[in-house]
């Protein structure tokens, strides 16, 4: 219903409905991973016995320069695929879900080390209930990306991605990016200042 | 003003059998159903929180009663308090938003429906998960049914040795998955409010109850997550021998205090935003003039959103935190004050020389700008944390927030079911139910929460289940039951108007209050299409402009 008769400009643009939306889950994400930052960082050094981060945390630094190029190789992904090179985008794609999937290799091979060889588990300290449950946390966005990438990727085997789908790569990009951007956090908090 | 609805000509609609209809129901993705199940599922929960408050204030009656167990008195005002923040509150704003947003901004729908529906269901299944816990609360240790921590759920209380059973678990349980809702729904309306508005309808030319939803939204995002992360350990302290709050092992049981308050204080304002929403709607079409400073109404609204996130630990003066942090947090609480006063001032300035029509909407209203104010000025008082000291956890605390919850938040949705009833359901709600429903909870709320302060003062704790006769606080809490009775009442009158005006109410029409935003440029209930036609705004007013081409608003836009 026009109520009044102002023609209006063709130039009449919102944002995309998809990549606010994941502003917005972002946002709330953050939030949730503030909390188990701070309980992080307040209970350093208040665990009443063994084993102590100095101890037993050696700080992943291959695995976390897997993870971090990850967020490089997809945003080259989302630009070839919005240039059409459809080519590019599968490789890089692919390339990003096998670094993605190192880093929660080496996530794995860290808790093994720690379970079986130090014998910390979430319950034995503080510590070990603040580390399992903040690295724990990211490894779970970290596995929930994968699989939504996996999707993208039969998807895309099956050539049922193109560049009309290339908004909907950027949103899960951008959830991509803010996995990285939390491990950067998670790096700092617990392999450099929770020592 | 022309119909918009699309008619096919010889096309016949059958009634459905209602198998069919439920299914509809059951199914939907329309955010006008979504918005009436969320509000039907609200007052829902809001009779068997009423219940639950009766029983309270039966056991209080009088000194010594025996209503009641201690055990089963604790268990009713967790479930009480849970139920009337999360499932009534919560549920009811969101209701109205969902409903509301999409036709205020000429949208078809939500940015996304099925998004909307699941949202909807995991907080109302969420819901039934708390009130399942009567049934398997106990386990198999025999621990007492349903939740009886307190809706803060202090530490240590929640822990595996101070509560076991299960009755915890549904509590956190039903917070969790419910607040997954809230924040799908929040994340949906900030969408539906950036991306779906029709053209011309500039941020800065939305109804104010539009813009006032995207501040609570915002909200949502940054305060209910706390909450979900703290449950989160609760459940690995409960399930995974884990040792966030628990003090043997070197935990804090002071960081649950926090981590619940940087939720719980920033929840009032999400649940009195929208409120403010619907002041900001009601309060214009009834005195007959445009809302009163509007710019700075949204900035006001925002600064309370920004302000409200730093308060949190004036829950916490009687913890002993250093006189640093006490002195920060009383002073954000009195700031608070200041953007708060901007809008109460702005609506009186907005029926200041009006023609104020005092129909049942803004007779609502304008019991909400008066208790508002008096609930703001307790809270005032409670921040200056030396005065704290004395009245924390008293009665006196009971009914500053009861004030602000009943007399504040609830008036204006009561107003706001006045003033939106006849577009969801195309019947206007008698007035003279309304009217009685009116006085009557007006007079039992001001019995109840007036006469609550004073035994509060009188140092009377709040939580026991009983006190001695001889202190000077039996009669005045014989008053405060009276009163909820006398409101328990009126809720009756109310809910019997719903139902005998959806039967034989006055037939609306499209605009009964000859108000100016979209949603009643289209048929009662509305289409669900909405909008036959993609509207076009150039004005705050978009329907003012239409019925008066000769002067307007966007000339002076």
């Amino acid at each position: 219903m026009s109520t009044i008769a102002t023609p209006f400009p063709e130039t009449w643009r919102l944002p995309y409905r998809g990549k606010v939306a994941m502003a917005g889950l972002i946002i709330a994400e953050s939030a949730i991973f503030t909390i188990f930052v701070v309980a992080y960082l307040f209970y350093v050094g208040k665990s009443l016995s063994g084993p102590t981060p100095r101890e037993v945390l050696e700080a992943p630094i291959f695995f976390t320069i897997c993870l971090l190029s990850s967020s490089f190789t997809i945003h080259l992904a989302a630009k070839s695929l919005e240039r059409g090179k459809r080519t590019a985008f599968q490789s890089l794609w692919l390339l990003t879900i096998v670094l993605g999937g190192l880093f929660l290799f080496g996530t794995g091979r860290e808790w093994h080390r720690l379970i079986y060889e130090h014998g910390l588990t979430i319950s034995t300290n503080l510590f070990g209930t603040t580390y399992y449950s903040l690295v724990g946390l990211h490894a779970f966005h970290v596995t929930a990306g994968l699989i939504m990438l996996a999707i993208v990727a039969v998807f895309t085997l099956a050539g049922r991605v193109g560049v009309e789908q290339s908004p909907r790569i950027d949103v899960l990009a951008m959830y991509w990016h803010f996995v990285d951007a939390v491990w950067v956090v998670v790096f700092t908090v617990v392999y450099i200042l929770g020592r | 003003m022309s119909s918009n609805a699309i008619t096919i000509p010889g096309a016949q609609i059958e009634a459905r059998p209602w198998v069919d209809e439920l299914h509809q129901w059951l199914t939907t993705v329309d955010h006008k159903r979504l918005g009436i199940l969320y509000i039907l599922s609200a007052l829902l929960f809001l009779v068997i929180g009423g219940v639950e408050a009766l029983i309270i204030r039966i056991q209080l009656m009088h000194s010594h009663n025996n209503f009641v167990s201690p055990q089963v008195f604790n268990r009713l005002f967790t479930m009480h308090g849970t139920t009337m923040i999360f499932f009534v509150a919560m549920t009811m704003v969101f209701g109205f938003a969902n409903y509301l947003v999409p036709l205020m901004i000429g949208a078809r729908d939500m940015a996304f429906p099925r998004l909307n529906a699941f949202s909807f269901w995991l907080s109302f299944l969420g819901g039934l998960l708390l009130y399942c816990s009567f049934l398997g609360g106990s386990g198999l240790y025999g621990a007492g049914n349903a939740p009886d921590v307190g809706w803060w759920a202090y530490a240590p209380l929640g822990a595996r040795a101070f509560s076991p059973g299960h009755s915890s678990d549904y509590w956190t349980l039903a917070l969790l998955v419910s607040g997954f809702g809230s924040i799908g729904t929040a994340i949906n309306i900030i969408a539906t409010v950036l991306c779906m508005r029709c053209p011309g309808m500039k941020l800065s030319r939305m109804p104010l109850l539009v813009w006032l939803s995207l501040v609570m939204a915002g909200m949502v995002l940054i305060t209910i997550t706390p909450l979900s992360a703290a449950q989160i350990m609760l459940l690995i302290d409960r399930y995974l021998g884990g040792h966030f709050f628990d003090t043997q092992a070197g935990g804090s049981a002071v960081l649950w205090m926090h981590f619940f308050w940087i939720f719980g204080h920033p929840e009032v304002y999400i649940l009195v935003i929208p409120a403010f929403a619907f002041l900001s709607e009601i309060i214009p079409v009834f005195s007959r003039k445009p809302i009163f400073g509007y710019p700075a109404m949204v900035a006001a609204t925002v600064s309370i959103g920004l302000v409200s996130t730093s308060v949190w630990a004036h829950h916490m003066f009687t913890v002993g935190m250093n006189s640093y942090a006490n002195s920060f947090f009383a002073i954000t609480t009195m700031a608070v004050g200041v953007p708060t006063g901007i809008k109460i001032f702005n609506w009186i300035a907005t029926m200041w020389g009006g023609r104020i029509q005092f129909k049942v909407p803004m007779l609502f209203c304008i019991g909400f700008l008066f208790q508002f104010l008096i609930a703001g000025l307790t809270g005032i008082m409670q921040g200056a944390a030396p005065f704290d000291w004395q009245l924390s956890l008293s009665y006196f605390v009971v009914a500053h927030f009861h004030y602000v919850i009943v007399g504040g938040i609830l008036f204006a949705v009561f107003g706001a079911f006045y003033y939106w009833y006849p577009k969801m359901t195309g019947r206007m709600l008698s007035e003279r139910l309304g009217k009685w429903h009116f006085w009557l909870f007006l007079i039992g709320f001001h019995l109840t929460f007036d006469v609550m302060h004073i035994p509060g003062l009188l140092g009377m704790p709040r939580r026991i289940y009983t006190y001695e006769p001889g202190r000077g606080w039996d009669t005045l809490n014989l008053l405060v039951t009276i009163g909820a009775f006398i409101q328990a009442i009126a809720i009756l009158v109310f809910v019997a108007n719903l139902i005998i005006s959806y039967f034989n109410g006055a037939e609306a029409g499209n605009d009964p209050w000859d108000a100016w935003t979209l949603e009643w440029s289209i048929g009662s209930p509305p289409p669900a299409y909405n909008f036959a036609i993609v509207p076009t705004v150039a004005s705050r007013r978009p329907l003012w402009d239409q019925k008066h081409p000769e002067d307007p608003d966007s000339r002076y836009d």
